[in-house]
């Protein structure tokens, strides 16, 4: 009992951070129509640039902790340094291929991810060895029913549920969300109703980035570890997230994160090749009972 | 006069093949390439393989692979099974090496195959990006079952496999794939995989069997993933599953669309491009792979249809009748925007 209790804590651990990023892919793809395999590096970015702009509030860092005010600027800049970042990718290499058939935009951005992983490595003072993460959380373990959790551990856990509750209420409920969710209908006939479609669609990729840094943070805390190369694997595995909730449905996406983080950590703990392949299995198997994931709606191709 | 030159351009690629193999044969004999541009050169004939066949599903059928390595790795492990567990390795010389040699890859291009119907059957119910992502965790589930298999190596990989690739070999081998190709794709079959690509729902229509010429596609570029990757085994020497994963597989989409999609011509030359492109530019150290994406991205920028989208040199084009005066290859100019 004890041990699954610990299990679902770590696998909602690895769930939130599948799911942040989830968010990011299921939102480009729902407004934009594109796979942007390079979302993963956007993770990579907010986590190193966390750990220089930590380095730089250094003086501040008392007996090993920021103060709570502190971790939350740093947290903060870095989310606004990687949106921009997301929102300059867009805009450079993606925009022009907006209506270009959807494998070229995939191509294009395999090759950015290539550039976004490479460039880091190649300056000389990031570089491609692996770096130690601050700790930015203050650090303290609670024993329930057994299972022991750490505070890092219910941060994760309780920030990435406010971020994605934020982001629901704001795809919903405000005017900007509302011409989000009309530009994901119809780019045309939203340009048509005065809808600034370019200015949308960078404000989507600006929450993408900065939602991919908060995951960062949370996966570069939780694994105390940054390089450069980070973010390929988490990406493709957020990738599986968001189609198995259905791609381009916000809910859809963090349920995906979650089921598929609760089943990889309980997967691994019998054998660890095996949980590596089990978010797979379960994609397949969604996708052949449900083509369009647990809460995607099927679209019926007319003629 | 007119049969001869019908005969020389439907043997055109073997003898392409041939005289590019004379030429290196000549070069290597004066010092000009040495050993490691030639393995360069082999993987690079690998690789033209492997993008040919993705042409067939993606280019022409209109099917969206990003798994294509997972069929790269069977064929290798199956070639590989056969020559390095089953006829114990490097006892054969001479004569005996090529039926044992044949054999494998014919081993190995049916496993891919077998495994390429199956993954065939999703595309009954899936369509464009679900397809795509089924096709992306294939391959990894293909990588994480070869990792448990102890008997072929688990995660370290398998060691010891002969070294029955020569440069001669994968040359006839691209050249046979080039003309399989290019024959079935003028063919009925290459026709119906055309239809399916420009419109489905109206191939249906047309009374095209929508769905067995899809698995077919599958099938057929499965195999020949097979063979090359049972090739790309023997150069090696050595394989393990780590490196047919999702890296692998998107390069061969890159080498795909940078080449242009829809042209066999536009496969070869990205393939053996991008395959040298890297190693030319290893001069410039840890900024290689910066520069490498630089360029991609800018030809994806500027020519997106890729560097000869819908074109094809003559050689690989067969005339049949005045009914296909226009290019059947032709970059789908309105279609474009619907993607």
């Amino acid at each position: 009992m004890a041990s699954i209790l610990q299990f679902l804590v770590y696998g909602l651990q690895l769930g939130s951070v599948y799911a942040l990023l989830a968010l990011g892919y299921t939102m480009v793809y729902g407004i934009v129509g594109m796979i942007n395999t390079a979302h993963g590096d956007f993770l990579m970015i907010g986590a190193l640039s966390t750990f220089f702009i930590a380095k730089a509030f250094e003086s501040i860092n008392a007996d090993g902790t920021y103060p709570m005010l502190i971790v939350g600027l740093i947290i903060l800049i870095s989310m606004m340094f990687t949106g921009g970042i997301a929102v300059t990718v867009e805009a450079i290499a993606y925009r022009p291929l907006r209506y270009k058939p959807r494998m070229i935009a995939l191509i294009t951005a395999v090759g950015v991810s290539m550039f976004l992983e490479n460039f880091p490595r190649a300056l000389p003072f990031i570089g491609p060895n692996p770096r130690p993460f601050p700790t930015l959380f203050i650090n303290r373990t609670f024993n329930v029913l057994g299972a022991s959790i750490t505070s890092t551990q219910l941060i994760m856990i309780v920030l990435s549920a406010v971020t994605m509750i934020a982001l629901d209420r704001f795809v919903a409920k405000t005017k900007i969300g509302g011409q989000m969710r009309a530009v994901s209908m119809d780019k045309d006939a939203a340009n048509l109703m005065g809808i600034n479609v370019n200015k949308v669609i960078s404000i989507t990729f600006f929450i993408g980035g900065a939602l991919a840094a908060v995951s960062g943070i949370c996966y570069a805390s939780a694994y105390p570890q940054v390089e450069v190369y980070m973010g390929s694997w988490l990406g493709n595995m957020s990738f599986v997230a968001a189609v198995l909730g259905g791609i381009g449905d916000i809910r859809g996406a963090m349920l995906g994160g979650f089921i598929l983080g609760i089943a990889q950590i309980f997967a691994t703990a019998i054998n660890s090749t095996f949980g590596y392949a089990v978010g797979f299995i379960i994609l397949i198997i969604i996708l052949l009972v449900k083509p369009a994931g647990i809460m995607g709606t099927l679209t019926i191709e007319k003629v | 006069m007119k049969k001869i030159v019908l005969l020389l351009q439907k043997l055109s690629p073997f003898i392409g093949c041939l005289i590019f193999y004379i030429v290196v044969t000549v070069l290597r004999s004066h010092k000009i390439i040495n050993g490691y541009y030639m393995q360069v050169l082999m993987f690079a004939g690998v690789n033209v393989m492997m993008t040919v066949s993705l042409n067939l599903v993606n280019g022409f059928t209109g099917q969206f692979c990003i798994g294509h390595a997972g069929f790269m790795s069977l064929g290798a492990y199956g070639s590989a099974v056969v020559t390095t567990l089953i006829f114990k390795g490097s006892h054969f010389t001479g004569v005996a090496q090529l039926p044992v040699f044949l054999l494998s890859l014919l081993c190995g291009g049916t496993v891919a195959a077998l495994v390429g119907c199956l993954i065939g059957i999703p595309s009954l119910r899936l369509k464009g990006d679900y397809l795509a992502i089924v096709t992306l965790a294939f391959g990894e589930i293909v990588r994480a079952l070869l990792r448990l298999i102890q008997p072929i190596g688990g995660a370290r990989g398998m060691i010891g496999i002969p070294n029955y690739s020569s440069f001669g070999r994968i040359l006839f081998f691209v050249a046979l794939t080039l003309w399989l190709v290019r024959n079935l794709i003028y063919s009925p079959f290459g026709r119906a995989f055309i239809a399916i690509r420009d419109n489905e729902i109206a191939a249906d229509a047309m009374g095209i069997n929508t769905t067995k010429y899809k698995i077919l596609s599958f099938c057929i570029a499965a195999f020949i993933a097979g063979v090359a990757g049972g090739l790309y085994a023997h150069v090696l020497c050595f394989i393990q599953p780590d490196s047919f994963g999702f890296t692998k597989s998107s390069d061969f989409l890159v080498y795909l669309y940078a080449g242009g999609s829809g042209s066999l011509t536009g496969s070869v030359i990205g393939a053996v491009l991008l395959t040298i492109l890297p190693e030319m530019l290893r001069f410039l150290a840890d900024w290689r792979l910066v520069l490498y994406a630089l360029i991609l991205v800018a030809v994806m920028l500027y020519r997106s249809e890729g560097l000869c989208g819908g074109k094809e040199v003559p050689f690989l084009k067969v005339k049949r009748a005045s009914l296909y005066k226009e290019p059947i290859f032709g970059a789908k100019k309105n279609a474009a925007k619907n993607g």
